[in-house]
């Protein structure tokens, strides 16, 4: 698999550098301690941590995430990347560093909330996990196509954020929602909708990505 | 000995409205060396990198042929050995490194004693574990050309391949052009006239920019 090998090679280069790792665990430990401290003694309900994880998860995401394309293009590194391979082989490996970058930093942010936020309960197991699986595959195709977009511009800091958030804001939403049902312990049924729409955000963002993507990739 | 050849027809490069050339009708073939000339901002790198498929052109189509069989342009990156000052490999990882992700980013299997070979040929061998943002420029181009030739490419597309190096690089880098240049397709893209020394044509970039 080619694109297991860009994979390899980032995350070398990520466990060499720290770029994103270190941009990650900052933005967390930052945002977390602010919430903590703004609240107080306050005791939060189970819908707002639910929506204050996504936040989190959200800004974390606009932080780190944009790291794959960007670096290549700031060390000027993406023509290296042209000379060795094809624009969908780039594209996967890239999508697949962002990919495990996200579930560390979803499962680190999680079990924080847990261990921080007593109203943060989970009843529903199943929907969660479900919830946790297609939200990261959607977070992470999203800010890696995005990231591929913005590499190209000039004010690449900048513009991370707001393309991603039309973007992601659907996504956030429907996991917002899928998150209290889980705090509430809805059954799966009841959840269902929610949990088709999260599926086909996916595979909508997948498939737009592999078709936008050699656009992006060859000028 | 494959049969590569390459045919510009009409090739025309805009950047926004800037006219860099217009209308290069020209061929190329295996066996031979050709050199791409110009002055300074002509375009020499613009061709170059248009015929290795890493930027289009505005107008005009571009045919690769191998044993009489055309490739489709999306194939052509693993055709070519690319040098460039411009090119970068990546400063964090040591010589043998980059060597063993660009084989595996390939899909090849990584051949140690070729790359140690190169290595050897290039005089970067005792530092092939050590990483490549502590090698000077000059050594950083050697390694250009060992990221060039590794994957035994069918044609070569050398930007300024000489920048930056000493007369024993220079001399190490003609060598391997007029060993190479007897079954393979090198286009050299200079204005150095000890590079265009081993060309038997010439394309001049200057000859397309015809006024808009």
């Amino acid at each position: 698999m080619k694109s297991v090998g860009v994979f390899k090679k980032d995350w070398a280069s990520e466990l060499r550098t720290r770029y994103a790792i270190n941009a990650l665990a900052m933005f967390i430990l930052v945002t977390i301690s602010v919430i903590l401290f703004s609240v107080g003694q306050e005791t939060l309900s189970g819908e707002l941590t639910g929506g204050l994880l996504w936040v989190v998860i959200f800004f974390s995401a606009m932080s780190g995430l944009s790291r794959g394309f960007v670096s290549e293009e700031e060390r000027g590194t993406t023509l290296t990347l042209h000379l060795i391979a094809k624009p969908s082989t780039v594209f996967t490996g890239k999508f697949l560093f962002n990919l495990l970058l996200v579930f560390i930093m979803n499962i680190v942010i999680f079990f924080l909330f847990l261990a921080f936020f007593d109203s943060f309960a989970i009843e529903s197991g199943l929907i969660i996990t479900l919830a946790f699986l297609f939200g990261n595959i959607g977070i992470a195709v999203s800010s890696t196509i995005i990231a591929a977009i913005i590499s190209k511009a000039n004010t690449k800091g900048t513009l991370y954020p707001v393309l991603s958030f039309p973007i992601l804001l659907p996504l956030i939403l429907i996991l917002i929602e899928l998150t209290n049902f889980a705090i509430v312990g809805t059954t799966l049924d009841e959840a269902f909708v929610d949990i088709a729409i999260l599926i086909i955000y996916d595979i909508i963002m997948i498939t737009a990505s592999y078709m936008l993507f050699d656009f992006i990739w060859n000028d | 000995m494959n049969n590569f050849s390459i045919e510009l027809n009409n090739v025309t490069k805009y950047f926004g409205r800037l006219l860099v050339f217009k209308n290069i009708n020209y061929s190329f073939d295996s066996g031979k060396v050709y050199g791409i000339t110009g002055r300074n901002g002509s375009g020499k790198s613009t061709v170059s990198r248009i015929i290795c498929g890493i930027n289009s052109a505005s107008k005009g189509k571009i045919k690769y042929s191998k044993n009489g069989t055309e490739v489709a342009r999306e194939a052509v990156y693993s055709l070519v050995g690319f040098v460039a000052p411009y090119l970068v490999l990546y400063g964090e990882f040591t010589a043998l490194e980059n060597l063993s992700y660009f084989a595996e980013i390939r899909g090849t299997e990584f051949d140690e004693e070729r790359a140690k070979f190169w290595l050897n040929e290039f005089e970067l061998y005792k530092r092939r574990n050590d990483l490549l943002k502590g090698f000077s420029s000059g050594m950083q181009q050697r390694m250009k050309f060992i990221f060039a030739l590794i994957h035994n490419p069918d044609f070569f597309i050398l930007d300024e391949p000489t920048s930056n190096l000493d007369v024993a690089g220079k001399d190490k880098v003609y060598e391997i052009i007029e060993k190479t240049a007897r079954d393979k397709l090198i286009i050299v893209a200079s204005n150095e006239e000890s590079d265009l020394e081993l060309c038997s044509e010439f394309l001049n970039v200057e000859e397309f920019k015809a006024v808009k």
